[in-house]
């Protein structure tokens, strides 16, 4: 019971401590304090999933009652169970390893404690937001990771691009947010509660109510559903709220590779599985997340084929995997989801930190077209991104086969339309994953070497600081696949590994059926990434000169994947810059024009009438006493109207 | 026979006191006004004006039968010698800070 107490509240303190003191603490010992406490909070949490898993005891720890006003009522309260535990586990040991990581590739940055104070906070809130019991500590969870991916994020507050990138990661997710905070509002007003145990206890009640919302009909909870999917839409990056996640690698590399490839944009998972009540009874709102799952992945995918710059690579991979979870969350494969968000944060953590230990050696250089041939100078860098690649892609027995496997076969089985669609979207976009992994992989560690000879001269291994935490990382992108889905069965449609964390229907269980898929549906995804390879091999090494001549012949489709689709861009048109012309009219006419000059007129004009009376005052004696004179006659005179006083005269 | 003393107009009475008090009062006033030269003629005028007042309190005093008015006018001389007095120090004292009492010098209050 305790221990996930201090698992929870270890980071804070840590960030805390260091955050508070960052003026007078030395790097060191802010290094020392904030890994330290974290990796305790890992061994713990270690514990608590022993606890779970194997013991099968689940259980709501209540700090304190939060807010309590009539019927609405939220406590600080700490849930555990299955999914909670495996969140734990991954938030925890990623994070322990990033900060560990973070020692040594921050060593040279002046302002290390506050780094690490808005790390361990960081980890704090996803801790949060995974413990939560009710939707407002989940939505306190949610908004704390966005704030703290805002600091992260502008880390480097010095570089214009990185507060562009800090900006547009927070107000992006503010419209996802928006949608979060409506449905978080709708489950109220429907189950006059916000706490998980009584919305999901009673979700069965409300599968065919309907309400009305500003005159349309709506089912009521296909809304809600798709209201908390647009917020996970915000917070994990998938179509249309995609465009903040690629920016988002502005910040230090440590901060991608937990941030933006481990813990927070897999929020928006965890949150579509912990819903697996709500959207079991909500069949639009699950083919909605298919689709919007699939579609991400694909259009991802397809934008890393070209991109140059090494981290922007795997963010947009990234993006790509997360559809991957959101389709399996859609066929009602929520475990297969959960399962590959795990695996996922191994490989892509190390990825993310493999690059970064690229970008040290190389000397901060980010495009892949100047580097290369550089394995011989980093072996170990090479052998670990080989790894994380390798599972990436999905090749046997690394952990991104099982789970993508896993994830693929369950939209094949769940034999609707939708999931049709999104099997073969999955298919093409692991293609894809496979192609410009190999390409990255071909591009920056074979062939001859693209770049300056003074970055080569300085091309070195990264310190064991940084090289320990990345082996950590490797293990698990080996086994974690095996791990979870033999050793754990957390994928077997029999296994109790979930217990009620996660809410199938009946007609849903697509699990059982995907482990009956004849073999070559199975084997399918292997092959698409084995292809994958052999392609991008044909491209880079047997002939080289292919790529530019495809991008030559198809030059409007390079041009488009080149530019993201140009969504940025439409984006800007649409939203920014009607945005920034309302807000230049607010400012130069309402505000300095109409609001200022109201209280700056009234100041000029009594200033302005001020200094023409005070001319009246001439500072001459008799001036005075004429108008002293003239006053006291006046004034006589009408009181002698007044009293009707008359010269009578003698 | 009519005497000396029937003769209306060299009667004085109650309207000639006025009268004198009234031309020194407005003599008092116009000197203030229209005195652009220095200070000291101004305490005179404002004496001038005393003096006036007291002219009337003593007229209407006989007229009246009744001793206070003239009590009073003691002590407006007397108020008058304090202040004339108090006037003149603080004149001098000026004169020794601004090095002038002309009344075109004193406008320190202007504006």
């Amino acid at each position: 019971m305790n221990a996930i107490i201090w698992l929870v509240f270890l980071p804070l303190i840590g960030a805390m401590i260091t955050g508070f003191s960052s003026a007078y603490i030395s790097h060191k010992m802010a290094q020392v304090i904030t890994s330290c406490l974290m990796l305790v909070s890992a061994m713990l949490a270690a514990c608590v999933f022993y606890d779970v898993i194997i013991d099968k005891h689940t259980y709501t720890v209540t700090l304190m009652d939060w807010i309590d006003s009539g019927k609405f009522k939220a406590s600080w309260a700490l849930k555990v169970d299955s999914l909670t535990a495996v969140m734990l586990i991954v938030v925890t040991w990623v994070s322990t390893l990033v900060h560990i990581y973070s020692i040594g590739y921050m060593s040279h940055d002046p302002n290390v404690p506050r780094f690490m104070s808005y790390l361990s906070l960081f980890t704090f809130f996803m801790l949060m937001l995974v413990t939560s019991a009710n939707l407002i500590q989940l939505f306190l969870g949610w908004e704390g990771v966005g704030l703290c991916s805002y600091l992260l994020i502008g880390f480097w507050y010095q570089k214009p691009s990185a507060n562009a990138a800090a900006m547009k990661a927070f107000i992006v997710n503010r419209v996802g947010d928006f949608g979060f905070a409506l449905g978080i509002f709708a489950i109220f007003v429907l189950f006059n509660s916000v706490q998980f145990e009584d919305i999901f206890a009673r979700a069965i009640n409300y599968k065919d109510t309907w309400i009305s919302v500003a005159g349309i009909n709506m089912h009521a909870l296909t809304m809600i559903c798709i209201l908390l999917f647009i917020g996970s839409m915000g917070k994990s990056a998938q179509i249309g709220l995609h465009t903040w996640l690629p920016d988002a690698m502005e910040g230090p590399t440590p901060v991608s590779a937990l941030i933006h490839a481990a813990t927070m944009v897999t929020a928006g998972v965890f949150l579509v599985a912990r819903c697996s009540p709500l959207f079991e009874y909500a069949p639009a709102a699950l083919t909605m997340v298919t689709i919007v799952g699939a579609v991400t992945c694909i259009f991802a995918a397809s934008i890393a084929l070209v991109q140059n710059d090494i981290k922007r690579i795997i963010a947009y991979s990234t993006c790509s995997q997360l559809g991957y979870m959101f389709f399996a969350c859609g066929v009602s494969a929520y475990s297969a989801g959960i399962f590959h968000l795990m695996t996922h944060a191994f490989f892509k953590a190390l990825l993310f930190l493999g690059a970064g230990s690229v970008i040290h050696a190389m000397s901060d250089e980010q495009d892949i077209r100047h580097m290369g041939g550089i394995w011989k100078k980093i072996p170990l860098t090479y052998l670990l991104m080989w790894i994380g690649s390798l599972a990436l892609v999905g090749i046997y027995p690394f952990a991104g086969f099982y789970s993508k496997d896993i994830i693929l076969e369950s939209a094949f089985a769940a034999h609707t339309g939708v999931g049709y669609f999104a099997f073969t979207m999955g298919l093409i976009a692991a293609f894809c994953t496979a192609f410009y992994s190999a390409r990255l992989l071909i591009l920056v560690f074979h062939g001859n070497s693209r770049a300056s000879e003074e970055v080569q001269h300085h091309i070195h291994e990264s310190p064991l600081v940084m090289l320990v935490p990345l082996i950590a990382l490797a293990i698990g992108a080996c086994v974690a696949g095996y791990i979870g889905m033999h050793m754990l069965h957390m994928v077997d449609p029999e296994s109790s590994f979930w217990g009620d964390a996660i809410k199938v229907l009946e007609p849903h269980l697509v699990l059982e059926k995907a482990h009956q898929l004849e073999e070559w549906i199975k084997l399918l995804p292997l092959f698409a990434g084995l292809g994958g390879i052999l392609l991008a091999y044909i491209f880079y090494v047997a002939i080289p000169s292919l790529p530019a001549q495809l991008a030559k012949n198809f030059n409007p489709i390079y041009k488009l994947l080149l530019n993201k689709y140009y969504v940025d861009e439409i984006y800007n048109i649409l939203f920014v810059q009607p945005a920034k012309c309302l807000g230049l009219f607010l400012w130069k006419v309402i505000d300095s024009i109409l609001i200022d000059g109201v209280p700056n007129g009234m100041a000029g004009l009594s200033s302005r009438l001020a200094g023409r009376l005070s001319k009246l005052q001439t500072g001459y004696l008799y001036h005075y006493a004429f108008v002293m004179l003239i006053g006291m006659l006046g004034l006589i005179s009408w009181a002698m109207v007044l009293t009707g006083w008359a010269w009578t005269g003698k | 026979m009519g005497t000396f003393a029937d003769n209306p107009l060299l009667h004085i009475g109650l309207i000639h006191y006025l009268t004198v008090a009234i031309l020194l009062f407005t003599l008092g006033i116009c000197g203030i006004f229209l005195n652009r030269k220095n200070v000291i003629t101004i305490l005179m005028s404002i004496e001038l004006m005393l003096l006036s007042v007291n002219i009337n309190f003593v007229a209407f005093s006989v007229e009246h039968h009744d001793l206070v008015g003239q009590v009073f006018s003691m002590f407006i001389l007397t108020v008058a010698a304090a202040e004339a007095a108090i006037g003149l120090a603080i004149l001098v004292v000026f004169y020794r800070n601004r090095g002038s009492i002309a009344v075109e010098d004193i406008n320190q209050m202007k504006g």
